[in-house]
């Protein structure tokens, strides 16, 4: 070797006992932790694939909608291994694992606040004499990927005038299930729990918005928010919440939970915006799973300006994001 | 312990071979279709994780040789230091490739002046505008002198103390790269901590020793003296 040590007198002979041995312990502590953090290392995950969900029951009476794209929906396998469920682990592909655990039936959603129909709904209920339609929009993920998702659902408007919200029902607040015991990965997702979203009452009653039941014709899969979710489509992902149990009308914007997890990089209305890339990721553009390569330009609210451009008349989309 | 012919044509090879496993196996996988959706999120992770992985490995060479007395193991110091290097700048390069060069406009063709002037602004200006790439980016800017200095002809040419003086970015590195995937992950800040811990351990190691050695290498002269008195 080129850089050489002179050999040293034997340390034992100078240094204190004391000193030493807490030198000793201490670099027992290191290499305990050392041996430990490879030991995580060599337990992650080795990049095989995720078992998508099993096929569930075929959804009745399911009409085609004309706000569905033309665009090729990706697949069942890409749609079910890969997404984002932080109460079934912060990996994409665990959702996939860890969601068999959520129990759909029986189910509740709770609906109170400012409105005349305070009631606790059961499933069936929500979804007796009510038309379905199969609804491909396009879902951008503020990690800048999209995909083309068959969802199947009806307009949130329906049930909302079937709660009759009052004149001071300003926003919508949602509430998804928080039962540790079905979501044990839960607690290392970072957020506070339950997860809660909202929109403006307008936004929530506009037709594009849907509360989600399927996806290609069948019931929904538990790993994408089974049994009833919410789907905002030029919107960021995160804003479509899942596995609903509470609707509330209220009156002041609710505080959600990613802006309160973190303002800088989330707002309340989280429109895509090509404009606007607020600290963490350039929304400018994206990847179109599963292309390797970012491979489109992020259009102006997901594509659906034409459509809802107007409910941001006069607002200031760069301070309002 | 090891003879100098073992490590040179028998331990080198094996860790120079199982080094690269990592990066065959991704090419591997991305050229079967075998990544799932977002076979890029994959590759990006898995080369930025085996760069740090790569970094805590050159770092852990010193304290393991202090604690062994395996002197030897600074044989394989160098190459580990490199496979940092390797797995960042491919880090790096598919952030530049698949990330920023894929979401240019290209009509002006891939390789024209235009699109590298494009390229580079787009890169600046994501190093510039967010933290967490600010803090990939001086990870492997620090690493890069160090790769190119690797050479026993740069180690004369700078002198064992000029060289080793340099070498210590590899200290900065570390920790930049621990700051990148800290800022970088949304809200489960686990594995970030995880790695964070290691490398903290493994300097304050350095930290700690010198500090012991110091006391005992520095001889008080008139200290001695009186003692002997």
């Amino acid at each position: 070797m080129l850089i050489k040590r002179p050999p040293d007198i034997r340390s034992s002979d100078i240094t204190d006992k004391s000193v030493y041995v807490g030198r000793r312990q201490f670099i027992r502590a290191a290499a305990g932790t050392a041996v430990a953090a490879s030991g995580l290392a060599g337990a992650e995950r080795l990049l095989e694939g995720a078992t998508p969900a099993p096929h569930g029951r075929k959804l009745e009476n399911v009409k085609p909608s004309p706000l569905s794209t033309t665009e090729k929906p990706n697949t069942w396998e890409h749609i079910t291994t890969y997404n984002n469920y932080y109460e079934f682990g912060t990996n994409k592909d665990q959702p996939s694992e860890l969601a068999r655990t959520l129990k759909t039936e029986p189910w509740t959603v709770v609906v109170d606040g400012e409105c005349n129909k305070k009631a606790a709904w059961r499933l069936e209920d929500i979804l007796k004499g009510q038309t379905l339609e199969d609804r491909i929009y396009r879902h951008r993920c503020v990690e800048a990927w999209s995909m083309v998702i068959p969802w199947v659902g009806f307009s949130l408007s329906d049930f909302i005038k079937k709660c009759e919200p009052t004149s001071r029902a300003k926003y919508v607040e949602f509430t998804t299930l928080y039962d540790p015991k079905q979501m044990p990965a839960a607690k290392y997702g970072g957020l506070d729990w339950p997860y809660v979203e909202g929109l403006r009452m307008d936004e929530a009653m506009h037709p594009l918005t849907i509360l989600g039941v399927g996806l290609y014709g069948e019931v929904l899969p538990n790993q994408n928010g089974a049994p009833i979710r919410l789907h905002v489509p030029w919107k960021y992902g995160f804003k479509s919440i899942k596995s609903i149990v509470r609707i509330r009308f209220v009156e002041k914007e609710p505080v959600t939970s990613w802006p309160r997890q973190n303002p800088d990089w989330y707002g309340f209305y989280s429109n895509v915006n090509p404009n606007v890339s607020p600290v963490r990721w350039s929304q400018a553009t994206e990847r179109r799973l599963p292309s390797f390569f970012t491979n489109m330009k992020t259009q102006m609210f997901n594509g659906y300006g034409e459509q809802v451009a107007g409910l941001y008349a006069g607002m200031d989309l760069r301070r309002f994001y | 312990m090891t003879s100098d012919r073992v490590v040179r044509v028998l331990l080198k090879p094996v860790l120079f071979a199982a080094a690269l496993t990592p990066i065959v196996w991704l090419a591997w996988s991305v050229y079967t279709g075998n990544l799932g959706a977002d076979p890029l999120a994959d590759v990006t992770h898995e080369t930025g994780a085996w760069a740090l992985r790569f970094l805590c490995a050159t770092l852990a060479v010193t304290p393991v040789r202090r604690l062994t007395g395996w002197n030897r193991l600074t044989r394989f110091r160098r190459m580990l230091g490199l496979f940092a290097f390797f797995y960042a700048t491919v880090h790096l390069l598919i952030y530049a490739g698949a990330d920023r060069l894929a979401g240019l406009d290209l009509s002006n063709g891939i390789l024209s002046v235009q699109t590298a002037v494009a390229l580079a602004k787009s890169v600046v200006d994501d190093v510039r505008k967010r933290p967490f790439i600010t803090a990939g980016f001086t990870a492997w800017a620090c690493m890069l002198p160090l790769a190119l200095t690797s050479t026993a002809g740069w180690i004369r040419r700078l002198g064992g103390r000029r060289w080793n003086l340099l070498h210590r970015l590899i200290y900065l590195s570390a920790v930049a790269a621990c700051v990148h995937y800290y800022w970088l992950v949304k809200s489960d800040i686990r594995r970030p901590l995880a790695y964070g811990a290691v490398v903290v351990l493994l300097l304050g190691f350095r930290i700690v020793w010198s500090r012991v050695n110091r006391r005992v290498s520095i001889p008080q002269p008139a200290t001695s003296q009186r003692s002997l008195r």
